[in-house]
């Protein structure tokens, strides 16, 4: 079993959202980066499924050289080896086409990813994988077990409800809650981590059709109304009246 | 050259996203100085379709083959493409749900589309460009986008824009993409729907959420009892789902749901930054908690310091006094 898992690098979930003095472009100073947590999810999933059935567990990340100290996390957490496609994720049809193009030399069983990332919040990537490769995407999904050495058993959130899907692999799938329990890396993944393969690639040639031209931060609140809480029926009568919300 | 906008049912009824779908596609389609027509799929009443005139659709394309009752997304594709090849559509527009966002992603790729998820604007087209706005970092930032292909697709947040409720009946056509039995590879083997009197949490427009300070499961009645008399949905923060109290669908935040209503009153939640990045697009947040320091207090526009044990029976009170 070949599992490929999909991580992108993003700013810590507390950090601090800023933009340069233009507006055009994200501030990366002083902000610390994680790996997304929605792709935690995936990563602990494949990484559960090949220690229950055996495999590789392969760890691919579009971005630059400064993306590695979270790709070696992630090979600390348990995958096998990376590789980094050595390019700026313009958008999310140029990530897509650089995962199928990694996708289609390698021949993966399952391919693996969060529901979305942290800071575009596409919730694209996995579904354009998909149709690249002409292959099921199942998005995004909060269960997936292997029925055998062919098929896979998801369950997939719909609003208001689940649906349960089976698919021949291979299969692009997206992760989201409770589909396992995020790692941390202990100090023998840290050490081993150190020796695995990073393999740095360069992107192959590909469109980019959404060009990001500018960046706002919502307007700030002006300040919350306090009301006591002896006469708390007020606050009913003030989101009817005032706040015409109710 | 029309816009194309999907609408999804549920239960027979129009989803309300879609309905803000329909409106977003009416008014691109005045922008371009051209028609909006509606495509469905599966279970949907005539007469919920044909009410679609009244958010400005003229037309809509129904394919109600009951194989597509439930959501396959090669077919949903298939059929979609389809219809806009015969309309000619220059945009799609599609609700930024969880169906939505995944057969936008594939149009894209299938027909060279630029594609844009989970925008809160109409687009600006100056210059004969073509920019929406869409939230990017857990709602702390938006980003402007240049959708530069000839074909746009445009999927919209939850919420973002207010429903028209003009007047006009949409002309119902039958519609059919000629679907083989192969494009239903990967079709669900079962849909479970949730059990709920209440409202669905990522189509509400109010929202009822509880944290910690709600001490355990065994109080939720609480946040039930308003969440029902306001018409509301419930939702809890993280460690409320991680600790079981309540299930992981109600989890709002970051890595949870995230939503977007005119009103979100959270109950004993002290606001981590995690969870406000799942909750700031809210238009009016409202928040009860004990701590007069606790930080949702900053990004809240009503508050009160009090224990919910004493302030909600009071907030159900006064909601059970409004003449609605």
């Amino acid at each position: 079993m070949k599992i490929l898992v999909c991580i992108s690098n993003v700013p810590d979930t507390t950090a601090k959202i800023n933009f340069t003095a233009d507006n055009k472009a994200f501030d990366k100073n002083g902000v610390q980066f994680v790996i997304n947590p929605w792709d935690e999810y995936a990563l602990a999933r494949a990484i559960e499924l090949k220690e229950a059935k055996g495999g590789t567990v392969t760890v691919l990340n579009v971005g630059e050289a400064d993306t590695e100290p979270n790709i070696r996390k992630a090979l600390a957490i348990g995958a096998d080896d990376a590789i980094r496609v050595n390019a700026f994720p313009k958008d999310s049809f140029f990530v897509a086409q650089q995962i199928a193009a990694v996708a289609k030399e390698n021949q993966y069983d399952i391919i693996l990813m969060g529901k979305e990332s942290i800071d575009y919040n596409g919730s694209q990537v996995h579904s354009m994988v998909g149709e690249l490769l002409g292959i099921p995407s199942v998005v995004p999904a909060f269960k997936l077990d292997l029925v055998d050495d062919s098929t896979a058993r998801l369950e997939r959130e719909i609003e208001g409800g689940k649906e349960i899907v089976e698919v021949k692999l291979p299969f692009v799938a997206s992760a989201q809650q409770p589909m396992s329990e995020p790692r941390i890396p202990n100090m023998r993944g840290i050490m081993t981590a150190r020796t695995k393969p990073l393999k740095a690639v360069e992107p192959v040639a590909a469109d980019v059709k959404a060009d990001y031209v500018g960046y706002s931060k919502p307007e700030k609140k002006s300040g919350v109304k306090m009301i006591a809480p002896e006469n708390a029926g007020e606050l009913i009568t003030l989101l009817r009246n005032e706040a015409k919300v109710l | 050259m029309s816009v194309l906008v999907f609408v999804e049912g549920l239960s027979g009824e129009i989803k309300k996203s879609s309905l803000e779908a329909a409106t977003y596609g009416s008014r691109v389609a005045q922008q371009l100085g051209t028609s909006a027509t509606a495509v469905a799929i599966g279970e949907v009443h005539e007469d919920a379709l044909a009410k679609l005139g009244e958010q400005g659709i003229s037309k809509v394309l129904y394919d109600g083959d009951s194989r597509l009752n439930q959501f396959v997304a090669n077919a949903y594709v298939k059929v979609i493409a389809s219809a806009a090849a015969q309309e000619g559509a220059k945009v799609l527009v599609f609700s930024n749900s969880n169906i939505g966002a995944a057969i936008g992603a594939k149009l894209a790729v299938r027909l060279n589309g630029s594609l844009a998820t989970n925008v809160t604007t109409l687009p600006n087209m100056e210059g004969g460009s073509f920019v929406v706005t869409r939230g990017v970092f857990s709602g702390k930032a938006f980003a402007d986008v240049a959708l530069t292909a000839d074909l746009k697709i445009i999927a919209i947040k939850k919420n973002s824009i207010d429903i028209t409720a003009g007047s006009g009946t949409a002309a119902v056509e039958s519609f059919s993409a000629d679907l083989a039995d192969a494009d239903f590879a990967g079709a669900p083997k079962e849909t479970v729907m949730q059990e709920t009197d209440g409202v669905l949490l990522p189509e509400a427009s109010i929202v009822v959420s509880g944290g910690r300070g709600m001490k355990g499961p065994e109080n939720w009645h609480l946040i039930e009892d308003l969440a029902r008399v306001l018409g509301a949905a419930t939702a809890c923060s993280k460690p409320v789902s991680d600790m079981d109290w309540r299930p992981h669908h109600e989890h709002v935040g970051q890595t949870g749901i995230t939503v977007s209503p005119d009103l979100y009153i959270a109950i004993g939640i002290s606001g981590a930054i995690q969870h406000l990045a799942g909750v700031n697009s809210s238009k009016v947040i409202a928040v009860i908690n004990k701590d007069p320091e606790a930080p949702f207090f900053k990004a809240a526009d009503y508050g009160i310091v009090g224990d919910a044990f004493e302030v909600v029976p009071k907030l159900i009170e006064a909601a059970k006094a409004l003449d609605k």
